[in-house]
């Protein structure tokens, strides 16, 4: 056996046990972010690879709130979109693929957050539905386009099952499907990734200038 | 006497999973949010529950509130606010919110005296 092993599988358990709701986990490399130290973050409205229009828009409206708690200034995201359709640019498509250099001269922004939804909504099964929303996204140093951060996580969430049975399982797809129009689990499901993936303690955001938590990672 | 022991060690399970599962996220608000989350989630999904006035109304609500609160208003909300009145063709009032997002947040600074002044020479936006 190799000396020092069983030192090194201590802090290993050790390190799981300290982390607490996490675990498995890269840490996180963030010599760019902590170089950057950025104090505000323009949110460009999400590229969008699902079929859902408007997902892109669902989305933007929770995202302010988990970067702002975490202590960083977030530009208006609805204002933002409307300063560049009416600039010309009427897709989020186009809106992800303006230069750096642009967002620096008309947003005054030190990073930008790009966001990428690869598939949202609901899908149907036999006696079911489940809501799905996969993002990921990635923060940018305007100045210098360095890579800051970046994350990527999909969440689902059932709405059939009941747990009555068969039947009960058919009324709730029936309920559910009648009801789809009315419950939008997505905004939920973009909030808990949010939350997992921006406050996660291995390879979260930092903490951001605003922030009154003084942790081992502050910027 | 069995079934006891059964609750008493389902009440530590349950006591155990809160602690563990709040664990990771127990910290203090830095903001008062209020309606903006709603307001930006309703401007896209259900366009019929934002019309400027009813954004202007819920935001100056909000603000009061946080101000009651002893908690910031959050970033943008000001600025937001500026665009809703800018909206209805009141540009006094979408000023005066404009000018309180900068004294809030001077990150804000570059891009509202940008709007500011292409709103000033007549462009849209």
């Amino acid at each position: 056996m190799m000396p020092g092993l069983p030192g090194k599988f201590t802090s290993i358990v050790a390190a799981l046990l300290m982390t607490g709701c996490v675990n498995s986990q890269q840490p996180y490399d963030y010599t760019a972010l902590k170089k950057s130290k950025p104090r505000s973050i323009v949110v460009i409205p999400p590229a969008n690879n699902s079929i859902e229009v408007n997902a892109p828009y669902v989305y933007l409206s929770t995202i302010t709130r988990p970067l702002a708690e975490k202590g960083y200034y977030v530009f208006p995201v609805s204002v933002i979109d409307h300063f560049m359709k009416e600039n010309g640019l009427p897709t989020t498509a186009e809106m992800n693929n303006v230069p750096l250099d642009k967002i620096g001269e008309n947003i005054g922004a030190d990073a930008v957050l790009y966001i990428t939804i690869n598939d949202w909504g609901q899908k149907y099964q036999f006696t079911s539905s489940v809501s799905v929303v996969n993002v990921e996204m990635k923060l940018v140093d305007v100045k210098t386009g360095a890579l800051l951060w970046k994350a990527a996580k999909s969440a689902e969430q059932g709405s059939g099952d009941g747990g009555n049975g068969l039947a009960g399982a058919l009324l709730g797809a029936l309920i559910t499907q009648i009801a789809s129009s009315a419950i939008d689990h997505t905004p939920n499901l973009s909030r808990n990734i949010n939350q997992a993936v921006i406050y996660n303690e291995i390879n979260g955001l930092l903490e951001g200038p605003y922030s009154q938590i003084k942790p081992k990672k502050q910027l | 006497m069995s079934s006891r022991l059964h609750s008493s060690s389902l009440l530590a399970l349950v006591v155990l999973s809160t602690i563990l599962s709040s664990g990771c996220q127990t910290r203090p608000n830095l903001y008062h949010w209020g309606s903006y989350e709603n307001l930006l989630y309703n401007m896209y999904s259900n366009a019929g529950d934002a019309e400027p006035n009813l954004q202007i109304e819920r935001l100056t609500k909000d603000i009061e509130l946080a101000l009651k609160s002893g908690r910031k208003t959050p970033p943008g909300v000001h600025a937001h606010l500026g665009f809703m009145y800018a909206a209805t063709g009141n540009a006094d009032m979408a000023k005066q919110a404009f000018e309180q997002e900068k004294e809030l947040f001077p990150e804000s600074s570059h891009f509202i005296d940008g709007m500011m002044k292409r709103a000033s020479r007549g462009d849209r936006s």
